[in-house]
């Protein structure tokens, strides 16, 4: 009985996960390994070794490793700080990174366009200074600041979690049997906050990898990221099949390097994503 | 306690489902429109619901694609459409547009006779469509930066003077349109060495380029944050009016002229309540308030006559005919064709 109230319960997740999770990618696959006349075809994936789309995937690879770095440099000695500060400041300030997340992200990346564009704030404010006037909007640094700017909270938030769940007196024992506070990080903060990190950086990668939006627009059209091949394909060339198939091995990618973090997350607390 | 209100939660979720599908249309007339952004005064359908009864159920899109795509995917059966040439032609020929009866339009008769002419690239015999707004694609400048002199050719685009502030369209054949014309080639080509050399044009201009854009230019132009941009004349007349330093030229190598029209898709269910709205909309007064909504050049020639002579004689919404000579429709590419500038429209952006 209870079992079957269980299950009962489970129900509308249940819809949830096969009507908006499994059925679209079974949809994509379809479409990824057919052509235009629905026949059979690995065309659309082997389409990846073209040249451009080559070229496509490894900028976006590059892009989102560079931002995911960026992102875990800021982010841990940030946590470390926030996590040395007195509990009631704690959650003030994770409350401070969080409040931008209230707000749609395409308003804050449009934000950041008029912020950075020729005439845009930053440069009016430099012109006023007497520096330079930079051309910063419209650059791969551009979309890397925009993901950067994006992603942070995902990177900052898992970290905090795993650090301030590392006990005081986990850390004054070490002191007691002698450790200095470099021994302290090397061998307690460090490895139990991997599974932290290794969340975050999955949190951030992801999404990175598979962005067109934040390229689009702070991109001006010069950035051309798999995420905007796909996206063209569909829209622009109205060819599903080949997006489809695109999109798969671009899920090949996400799926991969999902594994791979996970195989070296060894303490797995639940921080982690899966 | 947060057991139960999640238990709550499902089922409202659940029930909300139910009901969400289980509404059955009623027996109102509907009549479902599909038009770019923008592209109707909103005004104006209220009027119609409230003359006709009709409830509208309007619908926008951006780009003609993202239109094509829309409208094949089928989920929502159109009665009636507008969108641009060449994806009209696309559309008639693959049998998706029913044959339109024009004389049930009383207020067709307004519609300018050289315009109808000029929509024969795309609807040879006039039976399928109704010009709503056309339009040129030419040089919007920042006549503080510019000469306006230089802005009578294409080649402006290419000068080095200008790196990093010129705005080109990011469209694959507005975009081309711009070295093909430039070389003198139709901006129709299909040929691989004619676009091979457009596109090696488009390459060496790409490092002065400040972005690729399409519905942003009109803003990032009279923001100041450029000087050149390759754009619509209606988009140039909007930049116009948010700032005065700004000025619309088309180059004498000549340029597209584009034609939005109306017609009616296969899927149209109430081809009586659409011809009644095709009427309302060439209605003059109907027509001057779009016409002043969306300040595109209009092809009805009872709002045009009434229009006060400064805005007649506004060469950026309504070019000479000596400009208009030296355009070209857009006619639709077959698929070797669209495929081919697919393909380099990639190569210029992943370069």
């Amino acid at each position: 009985m209870y079992n079957f109230k269980r299950q009962f319960l489970s129900g509308p997740y249940i819809i949830w996960i096969v009507g908006f999770i499994v059925l679209p990618i079974l949809v994509i696959c379809y479409y990824g390994i057919t052509d235009a006349s629905g026949s059979f075809t690995l065309e659309n994936i082997i389409a990846i070794s073209e040249p451009i789309h080559m070229k496509a995937l490894l900028l976006s690879l590059k892009l989102a490793l560079v931002s995911t770095l960026l992102c875990l440099a800021l982010s841990y000695p940030l946590a470390m700080i926030l996590n040395g500060l007195h509990v009631k400041h704690q959650s003030f300030i994770v409350f401070i990174f969080v409040l931008p997340m209230w707000m749609n992200f395409m308003l804050r990346i449009l934000a950041w366009q008029l912020i950075l564009s020729n005439n845009g704030i930053l440069n009016t404010v430099f012109q006023a200074l007497g520096l330079p006037r930079v051309s910063l909007l419209n650059t791969p640094a551009a979309v890397v600041f925009g993901m950067v700017y994006d992603y942070l909270p995902f990177m900052i938030l898992p970290i905090y979690n795993s650090m301030s769940r590392i006990g005081n007196d986990i850390v004054d024992a070490a002191r007691d049997l002698g450790c200095n506070k470099f021994q302290v990080f090397a061998k307690i903060i460090l490895p139990l906050t991997v599974s932290g990190v290794l969340s975050g950086i999955i949190m951030v990668f992801v999404p990175a990898l598979t962005s067109f939006v934040i390229s689009n627009l702070l991109g001006g059209g010069k950035v051309l990221l798999i995420g905007n091949v796909i996206e063209q394909e569909f829209m622009q060339n109205t060819n599903w099949n080949m997006g489809s198939g695109l999109s798969i091995v671009l899920m090949i990618f996400v799926i991969a390097s999902m594994a791979f973090m996970n195989s070296h997350n060894k303490e797995g607390e639940g921080t982690a994503v899966w | 306690m947060k057991k139960k209100i999640s238990v709550f939660a499902a089922l409202f979720f659940v029930s909300a489902l139910a009901i969400g599908c289980g509404s059955s249309p009623d027996n109102k007339e509907t009549l479902t429109v599909l038009n770019y952004g923008k592209y109707f005064d909103p005004e104006a359908l209220k009027l119609f619901e409230e003359e006709t009864g009709i409830q509208v159920e309007y619908e926008e899109y951006e780009s003609p694609e993202e239109m094509y795509t829309k409208y094949k995917a089928g989920s929502i059966d159109y009665d009636l459409l507008c969108t641009s040439d060449y994806i009209i032609q696309k559309l008639i020929d693959e049998g998706e547009v029913l044959e339109m009866k024009h004389e049930n339009i009383d207020e067709y008769k307004n519609i300018d006779a050289n315009i109808i002419d000029a929509s024969s690239a795309f609807d040879p015999d006039h039976k399928y469509t109704i010009p709503y707004f056309y339009g040129t694609v030419g040089i919007l400048y920042n006549t503080d930066e510019v000469d306006a002199a230089e802005t009578n050719t294409w080649d402006v685009l290419w000068n080095d003077k200008y790196s990093g502030k010129i705005i080109m369209e990011n469209s694959v054949r507005d975009c081309f349109l711009v070295p093909l014309k430039q070389l003198g080639y139709s901006l129709n080509t299909t040929d691989e060495k004619e676009l091979k050399e457009a596109l090696q044009k488009l390459l060496d201009q790409k490092p002065l380029i400040y972005a690729y854009f399409v519905d942003e230019t009109g803003d990032e132009m009279a923001a100041g944050n450029a000087s050149l941009a390759v754009t619509y004349s209606g988009e140039a007349a909007y930049a116009q009016s948010l700032s005065d330093n700004l000025a619309y030229s088309v180059p004498k190598e000549g340029s597209n002229l584009w034609i939005d029209s109306w017609f009616l898709p296969k899927t149209c269910k109430n081809q009586e309540n659409a011809e009644k709205f095709l009427n309302f909309l060439c209605r003059e007064d109907i027509a001057k308030m779009n016409f002043d909504y969306v300040y595109y050049a209009t092809p009805n020639t009872a709002v045009y006559d009434n229009l006060d002579d400064e805005t007649k004689n506004d060469k950026t919404i309504f070019p000479d005919s000596s400009v208009l000579d030296n355009c070209e429709v857009y006619l639709s590419l077959d698929e070797e064709g669209t495929n081919l500038y697919n393909q380099l429209w990639k190569e210029l952006k992943s370069n």
